[in-house]
């Protein structure tokens, strides 16, 4: 069952070979196995999981006695999706969950109980999948390492002294050690992509805009985008197929015809043209990775595909654009953390500023801190045409690169990561250091692209990540690719040693 | 040596939508506090703004209504700064594209008219409201107002005294009721204004302004101005210098206060909000708004002047607003156009009067348009005396159910205009007042008057007064 796909757990539930009490039971064993070393979860609450999961039984009770059709289908979900009813799934703590503590992995909520669900949540809820948990992140998604979560740091399953990545990387530690077979996640600079390639899953961060943040706690607005983290690219296409979809409460979100995104899953590769940006191939990258991406393009010239040099010129401006965007959203989207209304209050204070000043300064940990400084600072009179401004510039520049690139190529592929997961600490002292473990994977954000990563190898035994680029909507394309590879590979179905199976 | 004084206003106008301008909770006044304040409005987190259109509605049909430039694509950005009632830490407001931008209002002043112009419009939200009392050295914190749509409408610097500000305010609070898209009601904080005031030299650059917040009551902003312009003119006398500044108006003492100096504004730093996409405006839309327009006061002044021959004071008296407007066309559209003069008079004077006495409005008034119109072609037909339709109209008021007609037949209120009739009486009246009939005679012109009355007086009212003085003038001429 660990290692069953969506679709066989599916189709086992709807076939009575297991329940959905049973399935759930069997991976909140697993999390209490193995959360305590690993620190995937900050919340679980056995009660409301069990209590989801009874009535996911008696919804595929009803429909095994011939019940309705329609308690079984997801809103907006084509005809070949699978249903979802009865599985469990974790979700990341940037989601507002109604009734269970919403943290956003900092102590400026840790009491915080959200009286609404967010969109995506709603969505799965909807669909029947009994959510697990709440997974652990960095604080505000502000992180690569998962090292500035109020709880403590995710440990990688497949080296406990080695980061998750970040920010997703609860979800990414608790598919990798089998605590869930699904998880969702946020993508503002590579939040979905990196933690992914760290813990040797599937990940896909969509087009922005295709996926409603509404009640999904604002990082960065323009860049934030949430997404399904699991074992495999037909496992996210089904996620996807659950979580996308137009939400006038999100103005950002994009009225579209709804799309069956594992449509194109088993369409041949033939024919596919590959661009290669040379800005990704260049120095910088571990020799291991590399070497695993070059493999993994071997098997896509196996394939039918070609393979064709693309530039993007401008990449190189993107962790700098990005790093004067980011915070700037942030220093705002931040500031409703005030201790007035509900969150961390200090509880001493002289006046309101004191107020503000101790409740802001106990609540919001080094990192956030860091950013809000930075994001406040490129905001300022006289200083906004120099930074903000020209970040914008910038910005359009590289989306401009991808859009030319597109022109010569059906989806991009690359490295996720220069390197595989470092050691807890390792960059912990050097923002600038964990700012580039997002080099390949920020400048999709800023150009509003989709991206996945999967896994393709390993480096000195830790997981390596290759990079899906797809243009914009292109996410059946890209989980094509994906799921052709992952037809030829069993990377994905690799699972740390060390955790048993059952 | 004499002092120029230039003003500039700021009104911030709440506009009348069902729902707040970025989220669906209701904004009726005075609801219990936060029963009005959604998960948006108090800012949760993960919440997310969405533009009602129904306030870009208002903000076309302003911008139309002065003539303004209506922007295709303008742009909501954020205004950052801390406070308790504003609960995302920031207010959506619009800085560098406004929605309207341009146009302007012709305001009278005395018999002056001016042409008062505006840089700009712009939608944006409200903020909560802080409540100091009763909380015992604390604060609460109220969100209903929280997301509250307003429209900030904003005058170059044209005004040079509290009488013109106060006459642009005026035409404004007009318009915007007129219109529809504000209710105007000042007390409960619909429409405020700020002022920018400073004074110079005639033919000096201008002088350092200070702003005069948060004025509700046209009585209130023409105080503040004149005594914030005789603070800096003292101020400058006596050699200090003025310093930019946000102050505050007492209505009490009737002074004027420094909140916050230049030193600590606040830097805002505005940027595009990211939640929100640019607001699009198409011709389409605008053409659109435009076919629901009503005709607009200075439009309809000038066809009311131009049509019925009234004065400019009757026409601009008659729009002040759009119940009187509609009130008084609906009389006019009854009685005929040539005694649109007398149905002016009636719904100015005797109509307009009484329903302020009883605080009505037009629309509430127990005399409708129609039946003041029968009375009125009573009047024009020589059948009721100016006098009797006093009473006519008294009759109107309080009984529903009765029109001109019955009440002067019920009443005999007919007024007798032919010399057979009034003769008697009028020999009656010289053979018993043979004193005033010699006073007259020696000069008196008095003693005409007082004749006029005891024939009136005996005919009961009912002798047309007219005749009474012409056939008296013969009788003793």
């Amino acid at each position: 069952m660990l290692e069953a796909s969506l679709k066989q757990l599916s189709a086992a539930l709807a076939q009575k070979k297991i329940s959905s009490v049973e399935l759930t039971t069997l991976f909140l064993e697993r999390i209490e196995q193995y959360n305590p070393t690993l620190n995937a979860f900050v919340t679980l609450d056995h009660e409301r999981t069990l209590a989801a999961a009874r009535a996911a039984d008696v919804q595929l009770a009803k429909v095994g006695a011939g019940g309705t059709a329609s308690s079984r289908t997801v809103a907006n979900m084509g005809a070949a999706a699978a249903p979802l009813t009865g599985i469990p799934l974790a979700h990341k703590d940037i989601f507002c969950t109604a009734g269970w503590r919403t943290t956003c992995g900092s102590k400026m909520l840790a009491n915080f109980v959200s009286p609404y669900d967010a969109h995506v949540v709603e969505r799965f809820s909807n669909a029947g999948m009994v959510m697990l948990g709440k997974c652990n992140m960095d604080e505000f998604a502000m992180g690569s390492s998962n090292e500035t979560s109020h709880f403590g740091p995710v440990k990688n399953p497949w080296d406990t002294t080695r980061v998750p990545g970040g920010s997703s990387g609860g979800s990414a530690a608790a598919v990798a050690a089998r605590l869930t077979p699904a998880a969702t996640g946020t993508d503002t600079g590579g939040s979905i992509r990196q933690p992914a390639a760290l813990c040797g899953l599937t990940g896909l961060k969509p087009t922005y805009g295709v996926v409603s943040r509404y009640g999904m706690i604002a990082f960065a607005s323009s860049l934030d985008q949430g997404g399904p983290m699991a074992k495999s690219a037909e496992d996210c296409a089904l996620l996807l197929n659950a979580m996308a979809g137009f939400d006038p409460r999100d103005s950002t979100s994009l009225e579209r015809p709804a799309e069956d995104y594992s449509r194109d899953l088993e369409k041949p590769l033939a024919g596919l043209k590959i661009g290669l940006p040379r800005e990704f191939f260049g120095a910088g990258m571990d020799a291991g990775v590399r070497a695993a991406v070059e493999a993994a393009l071997a098997e896509y010239r196996k394939l039918g595909a070609t393979t064709v040099e693309v530039g993007l010129p401008n990449s190189n401006l993107s962790v700098p654009a990005y790093y004067v965007i980011a915070p700037a959203e942030a220093s705002s989207n931040l500031s409703r953390f005030d201790g007035v209304r509900y969150g961390h209050r200090a509880p001493d204070y002289a006046d309101l500023n004191d107020m503000y000043a101790k409740s802001r300064a106990q609540g919001f940990g080094a990192e956030v801190k860091r950013r809000i400084l930075i994001g406040t600072y490129v905001l300022s009179h006289g200083y906004y045409d120099a930074y903000y401004l020209k970040a914008q510039k910038i910005r359009r520049l590289i989306a401009a690169d991808f859009a030319a690139a597109f022109k010569e190529c059906d989806v991009i592929l690359g490295p996720t990561t220069p390197s595989p997961a470092f050691k807890f600490g390792a960059k912990a002292a050097d923002p600038v250091q964990m700012y580039l473990s997002d080099i390949y994977t920020i400048a999709v954000n800023l150009a509003g692209l989709p991206g996945m990563s999967i896994p393709c190898g390993f480096d000195n035994a830790l997981p390596v990540g290759l990079q899906i680029v797809g243009p914009w909507f292109g996410e059946a394309k890209m989980l094509n690719v994906a799921h052709q590879y992952q037809l030829l590979t069993d990377w994905h179905h690799r699972m740390p040693s060390g955790l048993g199976k059952s | 040596m004499s002092w120029e004084v230039v003003i500039g206003l700021e009104t911030h106008t709440q506009l009348q939508t069902r729902s707040k301008i970025f989220s669906g909770a209701a904004i009726a006044f005075g609801a219990a506090p936060n029963r009005q304040a959604c998960a948006v409005d108090i800012a949760l987190p993960g919440v997310l703004p969405v533009l009602n259109r129904e306030a870009v509605v208002c903000a076309i049909k302003f911008g139309l209504a002065v003539g303004a430039n209506i922007a295709p694509r303008s742009i909501f950005a954020r205004k950052n700064y801390f406070y308790p009632d504003l609960p995302k830490g920031y207010q959506i407001s619009q800085f560098e594209t406004p929605v309207v931008s341009g146009g302007g209002l012709t305001v009278h002043v005395g018999e002056a008219e001016k042409f008062v112009h505006l840089t700009r419009a712009h939608l944006e939200e409200d903020a909560g409201k802080s409540l100091h009392e009763d909380f015992h050295g604390k604060t609460g914190i109220d969100l209903n107002r929280a997301g509250t749509p307003l429209l900030e409408i904003v005058t170059e610097p044209d005004m040079c005294s509290s009488a013109e500000a106060v006459a642009y305010a005026k035409a404004l609070h007009a318009l915007v009721t007129w219109i529809g898209i504000c209710d105007g009601n000042m007390q409960e904080g619909s429409f405020r204004c700020d002022a920018n005031v400073s004074v110079r030299k005639p033919g000096a650059p201008l002088g350092t302004r200070r702003e005069v917040k948060n004025l509700n009551s046209f009585r209130f902003l023409q105080q503040a101005i004149d005594y914030e312009i005789q603070w800096q003119i003292n101020e400058i006398e006596e050699g200090r210098q003025i310093h930019q500044a946000t102050v505050l108006f007492d209505p009490d003492t009737g002074e004027t206060r420094a909140m916050r100096s230049k030193e600590d504004a606040h830097d805002y730093r505005y940027f595009p909000d990211p939640d929100l996409l640019p607001l699009e405006i198409t011709a389409a839309w605008i053409d659109e708004v435009r076919s629901k327009l009503p005709e607009l006061p200075q439009a309809m002044q000038q066809r009311l002047a131009t049509d019925y021959a009234l004065s400019a004071y009757d026409a601009a008296t008659l729009t002040s607003t759009r119940e009187i407007a509609a009130y008084f066309e609906a009389v006019v559209a009854a009685a005929g156009t040539a005694n649109a003069k007398l149905c002016a008079n009636w719904v100015m004077g005797e109509l307009a009067a009484r329903l302020n006495r009883d605080e009505l409005e037009f629309s509430a008034s127990p005399v409708s348009a129609p039946r003041l119109a029968g009375m009125i072609l009573r009047i024009a037909d020589g059948t009721l005396s100016s006098k009797l339709a006093k009473e006519v109209f008294e009759s109107l008021w309080t009984d529903a159910a009765s029109s001109a007609d019955t009440v002067i037949e019920a009443r005999g209120l007919r007024q007798v205009s032919d010399a057979a009739s009034i003769e008697p009486i009028i020999d009656a009246v010289l053979a018993a007042n043979t004193k005033s009939v010699e006073e007259f005679r020696s000069g008196k012109d008095k003693a005409f008057n007082a004749l006029v009355g005891q024939v009136m007086k005996a005919s009961k009212g009912k002798a047309n007064p007219q005749q009474v003085h012409d056939l008296l003038r013969k009788k003793l001429g």
